[in-house]
């Protein structure tokens, strides 16, 4: 369906000559910069990844090691100087690990699995949206079927199920969340490679005969990132907060791999007997991670949003 | 109007043809019921005696169309934990989810929309930019750490409210109601401030954007020019036109709602059927995780048609006939 009668205004249009040294990136990093707030989240999260990243470098205790781990420190308050003789700034938990060292090394898992888990539903997301509109007819009608199953249910209650019936670890958590994700990617990309399919440049690339996978993926997708780089943010921030939760409900990651959110759960059965700081602490780490993306992620939304260009 | 409607119910049952299909097979891949059931002293005739008691011995296709067949009647199996029918212990927690969403979503609206249009109206003023950067927190808050932190501190340092359970229930019309009694309200309200958290912000999102992109129509410039008071701008002309997109949303919420309660249900302790699934996962109770989905499977294609229609009766430009999945 790709003959649409040239226009000479659109013809004036692509000739219209593209300033040089005002690339779309330019343009989108001056704007970004522009808002405090939206700096304000990138340098958190700047700081909240570090951290993660020099966990073993910069904390007491590696709380995998059970040697450093001394059941005699279990629940002490923050500021409390344990038997091992550095002071645990957010207290301990349970079984004695210090609280910031377990944070540190939560932050690795949660933010691991957010982002991995982000990557891998944009990829597939992006592929299935631009076969969809690219292919059209009964390719689209199917795959967009499943695409409209999947969003008229709560991704929550997919996640759940998909746990439950996967069991607890890492690579399941992933691919639950990839599976949650994934449609959302799907369903915008397809909606921006409808109105990218008609522009006449995708008429001229394949009027120089160019493959359809080389009109796709090399002239149409680079035109629907924008809506994507929208998402990603968003979605690794709700990414984030579903892996803890289904981690808190006690069918996401093992207690071998200590995410933020498994540390929340362990931390509810003292809250009542008074430790709050076990619960307290992992939870603010996982806010302020949250927080920081969607800070970032709120400006991006403005920046990249056509409606509202000036 | 009519033959739209028809179609649309068309499309729910095959949805729902669909999604019992991934569920049954997918909730029949995890792990074996039968080791949680049996003792470790059962020899293995009374481990196969189980497991024929519980249908298990049979093929899975066979017991896909048994169940079909069952479920076609109304009979979504016993629950292998309680020995009751699976169906009838979701329907019996039901009241209790329902009435919990149903507070959140009053919350939402009757906090959110107050807080939405005023920064809508007045967006550069340090109330609007506070109302704002709460939104934005109550977007990226975990619902689960908060409501731990609200039993923290209204229930352990305040000791205000309870911090579980449901308090006392009056039956009204066969189905029991804690919002009837002074000490139902105190043990609901925290847990429906919890899981309404997320929809406030929304409502404030939608609200103020709303707001914004309706001050500038031509139809309110006019109203003013008419000389109305500005109550009668705000509260009639660009109300009912932001309610719209308000209602749908709110509408396809309320699912996301029922699904949330899994996650409250299980902090706060209340009996509905979010903490029922979450145990039914536990103990590998098949029948009543694949009950569950089905319900809420059948709750969401239904509020999906509920809200197409009042679309259609909020909005007259949108024809239903033209309609969209």
């Amino acid at each position: 369906m790709t003959d649409t009668p040239i226009s000479p205004a659109m013809l004036a249009g692509a000739a219209a000559p593209v300033p040089k040294e005002e690339t779309p990136f330019t343009r989108f990093r001056k704007a970004f910069f522009e808002d405090k707030v939206a700096v304000a989240g990138l340098i958190l999260f700047s700081i909240i990844v570090a951290l993660a990243l020099l966990a073993p470098l910069i904390t007491p205790q590696n709380p995998y090691d059970l040697r450093s781990v001394d059941l005699m420190d279990s629940r002490l308050k923050p500021g409390s100087v344990a038997g091992e003789g550095f002071t645990t700034w957010l207290g301990t938990d349970g079984v004695g690990r210090d609280l910031y060292s377990g944070i540190l090394y939560g932050l690795r898992i949660s933010l691991m699995v957010g982002f991995l888990s982000g990557l891998i539903a944009a990829s597939i997301g992006m592929a299935v949206g631009l076969i969809a509109a690219y292919a059209g007819g009964r390719v689209e009608t199917i795959l967009m079927r499943i695409v409209d199953l999947q969003l008229s249910l709560p991704a929550v209650l997919i996640a759940l199920i998909l746990v439950a019936a996967l069991g607890k670890g890492v690579d399941k958590i992933i691919f639950a969340l990839v599976v949650v994700q994934w449609a959302y990617y799907a369903r915008t990309v397809r909606g921006n490679a409808l109105v990218e399919r008609r522009k006449e440049y995708v008429e001229a690339a394949q009027s120089l005969g160019l493959s359809n996978a080389r009109v796709v993926f090399r002239h149409i997708m680079p035109n629907c990132l924008a809506p994507v780089i929208v998402i990603v943010t968003v979605q690794t921030a709700h990414a984030i907060a579903l892996e803890a939760t289904l981690s808190f409900l006690g069918v996401g990651l093992p207690q071998t791999e200590p995410s933020l959110g498994v540390l929340i759960a362990n931390g509810f059965q003292y809250m009542l007997s008074g430790s709050y700081w076990i619960s307290f602490f992992p939870g603010l780490a996982l806010l302020l991670t949250i927080v920081s993306i969607n800070l970032m992620g709120d400006r991006i939304r403005d920046v990249l949003n056509p409606r509202l260009e000036k | 109007m009519l033959a739209f409607i028809i179609r649309r119910i068309g499309q729910a049952m095959l949805v729902i043809g669909v999604m019992v299909v991934i569920v049954f097979f997918g909730v029949n891949v995890i792990g074996d019921p039968v080791w949680m059931l049996i003792s470790p002293e059962m020899d293995q005739s009374a481990v196969e005696a189980t497991k024929i008691a519980l249908g298990l011995d049979k093929p899975i296709w066979e017991q896909f169309v048994y169940f079909v067949g069952n479920a076609l009647q109304g009979d979504m199996g016993r629950s292998f934990v309680h020995g009751e029918p699976a169906i009838k212990l979701i329907l019996s927690r039901m009241p209790a989810t329902m009435e919990l969403a149903l507070v959140a979503l009053s919350m939402a609206i009757l906090i959110g929309m107050p807080l939405g249009v005023y920064a809508g109206l007045k967006p550069e003023t340090r109330l609007a930019k506070g109302i704002m950067a709460v939104s934005i927190l109550g977007f990226s808050l975990p619902t689960f750490w908060v409501g731990l932190m609200l039993i923290m501190f209204f229930s352990i340092m305040l000791g205000w409210l309870p911090a579980t359970g449901r308090g006392d229930t009056v039956r009204v019309l066969g189905i029991e109601t804690s919002l009837l009694s002074l000490n139902g309200w105190t043990y609901i309200a925290l847990p429906a401030l919890n899981l309404a958290l997320l929809k406030i912000s929304l409502v404030i999102r939608l609200a103020r954007a709303g707001v914004r992109e309706a001050a500038l129509m031509d139809y309110v410039k006019f109203a003013r020019a008419k000389g109305l008071s500005q109550r009668r701008i705000v509260g009639v002309h660009i109300l009912k036109n932001i309610m719209i997109p308000i209602v749908t949303v709110l509408g396809l919420e309320f699912g996301s709602l029922v699904a949330f309660s899994v996650v409250t249900e299980t902090i706060f302790a209340w009996p509905g059927m979010g903490k029922l699934l979450l145990e039914a996962i536990q103990r590998l109770d098949r029948p009543v995780i694949v009950a569950y989905v089905m319900v809420v499977v059948v709750l969401f294609v239904a509020i999906n048609l509920v809200v197409d229609v009042l679309y259609s009766v909020l909005d007259p430009r949108v024809r239903l006939t033209e309609a969209k999945a």
